[in-house]
């Protein structure tokens, strides 16, 4: 084989975890922060043209059948990319306000990306245990940032113990597929055809792994706690890149390496398992005054959207879940984007949304760029969230899903309260007392500004007449074979 | 004579493992858990895995044990803790579930009924040294380079969790 | 091949017998007059202070995790070995890649001043005119960053 092309093809993550090297080696030489910070914005840049180019490129596996490249991964890449260079930009004021800014956290994001991007385009098991302890070792760190706050420190240590014992049901689920089929290759799985009790037992429980990293909700109780001991900007990574990367993982795994078989009711499963995530996810977020609580259950209902389009198992679902993604990734670094600012005036607390009041004229670009996202989130319709979540409910009606298509509407129009309830303190209510806002700075700002253009442009894409994004999505499932997913 | 060996040592892994849940004192536990581990390792060596039963005994029972030891004496947790000091309700729930997922396992692997199974060349030959060398660096070189990621990031995360302020070279007097 | 496994067996049933064995002979022959002098816990003659269970160095644990990761990266070093010429070059850039990315972890390690471990200086009491006797350990070090946790361990290393 050829190992020049098998690089190039994943070219991506390389240049992140080279990255993620010289940053390193850097913050031991006490090189400028500033200077760190512009080193990982460069390679993640150079990394997302990588991607972009890749998105377009042929399809196949490289470095002996363990990783994928073309189509459902490059998106993967190219997702997880976006979520991380946005992240970071957004990241740097924010660190050096909260005074927790290290060039080691820039390491840290660069080698997490590295492993997620092995995540998300593995196409053998071992692959994806190992791109998912790589993402989840630096997550942890990354979780326990502030560990002089009791907050900090709980969030590290719960994400650690819950997420290496989620771990170890994820290895425990691969070691049973490999006794019961003896490869850990997902085509060479595929190609079994008795399912045998061991391989159903040892995909349980790889399911389970997975629900977990994606707080789905009988596995969620660690997200609350976890993204609000985090600094926010690293919760807007965990909430999108990393979430972004786990789920292409499982649209790969349970596209090729599970597809539907006869007797094999994976898919009642997934929507048990969405339907509860939906519903429990919006309630309990109704009821959050903590704004990033309130945004950590939000993200365990997007978690459930999500995965009703993974239960409706069709090329339209898997569509839908990659779009929504995108839709999701854009969004919601947006909305953390814009929390983190308010964060930044150190000495107002704007954890409670209580406090929010009044915020809507003072900074007013950053007001309006949160009720964009928030409006997003929440599915109104001319933001990109609306489109992504049509995707996914019509790729259920589709499949004949209608359940969870209803569930979904009805609990989609039961979020609008929590999100609107931000913007109706910001914009209706007087503030308790007078203050003054610190100024965004140039990158924050911009940073956010764009990914509102995103979120617009995406929204009203479909009215232009060129090609989008659904439809190059579209194109991953139908030109390459049957669902696209048999890949060569 | 292997089966012999296997019920030694399977006895041997059971009667360790609840020997060190049920264990009060810390350090105890900790070496009833290396007992534990070094049976295990038997375990491996009679399904002819070699180097896995090299790499349990040095890592697990020797670098990882020394790491929990480390951490009891840095914990400096006093005995007398009982696990199970008050009955709730909550246990036996745990129990009956913990029964239910074993006797799901029981039943996956309900077709195996031999306790060793009969071990070819080839298959003898898969776990040598050797043979996980000739896939390691090659068909398993992805996976494998990644891991030097994930082991370098694990000593970046370690300090950085484990840090308070170290002096560097520059700053001594 | 696996029954080379043998002798290791035997090697460890023969060690298991010998120490008990042994013990038992001891116990047999050996007369049984016990006294708090040799009841007390044995520590190179001196007389045992407090528990043996103190509280150890956060240092420790950080040279026990890189133990650790080394170990790691030697054991994979291992087939390495094995099969180097079979393989070839192709082997030596794969293991020098995985080698240079666990370098740049200790690198990194060895320039954050990890592995320096501070030498304690010992508390000499002074008599000062007026004050009566004080330790000059806190005057030398006045904006120490050291946390509280990491006094004690120092200090007990110093008065052994």
């Amino acid at each position: 084989m050829d190992y020049l092309y098998d690089l190039n093809t994943f070219i991506p993550a390389t240049i992140a975890a080279a990255a993620g090297l010289v940053v390193l080696m850097q913050s031991v030489y006490k090189v400028k922060i500033n200077t760190i910070f512009g080193v990982t914005v460069f390679s993640l840049v150079v990394a997302l043209l990588f991607a972009l180019r890749d998105l377009f490129g042929p399809v196949g596996t490289s470095f002996y059948d363990m990783v994928a490249y073309g189509g459902t991964a490059a998106f993967g890449t190219l997702l997880v990319i976006t979520g991380t260079l946005f992240c970071v930009l957004i990241s740097r004021d924010y660190l050096e306000a909260i005074d927790h800014h290290y060039g080691e956290v820039y390491a840290m994001i660069l080698f997490a990306t590295t492993g997620m991007v092995g995540l998300a385009v593995s196409n053998d098991l071992i692959m994806l245990f190992v791109g998912l302890e790589t993402m989840s070792i630096c997550l942890y760190v990354l979780a326990g940032l502030i560990k002089e706050e009791k907050t900090g420190a709980e969030s590290a240590l719960k994400y650690f113990l819950l997420g290496a014992f989620s771990t170890g049901f994820l290895l425990y689920g691969i070691a049973l597929i490999y006794g019961a089929t003896g490869s850990t290759n997902y085509a060479d799985i595929t190609a079994l055809t008795d399912i045998s009790p061991l391989f159903m037992a040892g995909s349980a429980l790889l399911l389970v792994g997975f629900f977990f990293k994606i707080s789905a909700v009988p596995f969620h109780m660690w997200t609350p706690d976890v993204y609000q001991g985090t600094p926010t900007t690293l919760t807007a990574y965990f909430a999108t890149a990393s979430k972004a990367a786990t789920f292409v993982a499982l649209i790969l795994v349970m596209s090729r390496m599970m597809p539907e078989i006869e007797g094999v009711g994976w898919t009642q499963a997934i929507s048990v398992i969405a339907i509860i995530t939906m519903i429990l996810g919006n309630l309990i977020a109704l009821v959050q005054d903590n704004v990033k609580r309130m945004l950590a259950y939000s993200s365990i209902a997007h978690a459930g959207y999500l995965l009703v389009g993974l239960a409706a198992g069709t090329a339209d679902g898997y569509t839908g879940v990659l779009y929504y993604l995108f839709a999701y990734t854009v969004m919601n670094i947006g909305a953390f984007g814009v929390i983190a600012f308010y964060e930044r005036n150190q000495a107002l607390d704007f954890t409670d949304v209580n406090n929010y009041a009044g915020l809507g004229y003072k900074q007013p670009v950053m007001a309006v760029l949160l009720s964009v996202f928030l409006f997003s989130l929440a599915g109104i319709p001319p933001f990109v969230g609306f489109l992504a979540k049509y995707y996914v409910f019509a790729a259920a009606v589709n499949a004949g899903h209608i359940t969870l298509a209803v569930v979904g509407v009805l609990t989609t129009a039961a979020s609008v309260y929590y999100y609107l309830r931000v913007m109706v303190f910001m914009y209706f209510r007087e503030p308790h007392k007078e203050f003054d806002l610190v100024n965004p700075g140039a990158i924050f700002k911009y940073a956010l500004i764009v990914l509102c253009v995103l979120t617009v442009y995406y929204g009203v894409e479909p009215v232009f007449p060129m090609g989008s994004l659904i439809e190059l999505l579209t194109s991953y499932y139908t030109e390459t074979g049957p669902a696209g997913m048999a890949g060569p | 004579m292997a089966t012999y060996a296997f019920v030694l040592l399977a006895v041997l892994a059971v009667a360790s493992a609840l020997a060190m849940v049920l264990n009060k004192n810390t350090v105890n536990s900790a070496l009833f858990l290396v007992l534990n581990l070094m049976s295990v390792a038997g375990l491996y060596l009679l399904l002819h895995a070699q180097f896995l039963a090299i790499i349990q005994i040095l890592v697990y029972a020797g670098a990882i044990m020394v790491l929990f030891l480390f951490v009891i004496m840095l914990l400096n947790v006093d005995e007398e803790e009982s696990l199970f000091d008050k009955f709730r309700a909550i246990y036996l729930v745990a129990f009956l579930l913990g029964v239910v997922v074993f006797g799901q396992i029981v039943y996956s692997l309900g077709g195996v009924t031999d306790l060793l199974p009969e071990i070819s060349a080839d298959m003898a030959y898969v776990g040598t040294v050797e043979a996980v060398g000739e896939v390691l660096y090659t068909t398993y070189l992805m996976p494998f380079e990644m891991t030097a990621i994930l082991l370098t990031a694990a000593v970046v995360g370690a300090l950085m969790i484990a840090q308070y302020k170290v002096k560097t070279s520059d700053q001594e007097e | 091949m696996i029954a080379d496994f043998g002798n290791i067996l035997l090697f460890l049933i023969h060690g298991a017998l010998f120490v008990a064995l042994s013990l038992f002979v001891a116990k047999l022959i050996r007369p049984h007059r016990p006294n708090a002098e040799k009841l007390m816990t044995y520590e190179c003659g001196e007389v045992p202070i407090g528990s043996a269970r103190v509280q150890f160095n956060n240092r420790f644990y950080i040279i026990g995790l890189m133990f650790l990761i080394f170990e790691v990266e030697i054991l994979l070093l291992f087939p390495w070995v094995m099969v180097f010429q079979d393989i070839g070059w192709f082997a030596f850039w794969a293991m020098f890649v995985f080698v240079f990315l666990i370098f740049i972890g200790f690198a990194y390690e060895l320039g954050k001043g990890h592995l320096q471990w501070d030498i304690p200086r010992p508390v000499v009491p002074k008599y000062v005119e007026g004050v009566g006797v004080v330790d000059d350990y806190p005057a030398k070090e006045p904006a120490s960053s050291e946390p509280a946790l990491d006094e004690p361990a120092l200090q007990t290393g110093v008065n052994r």
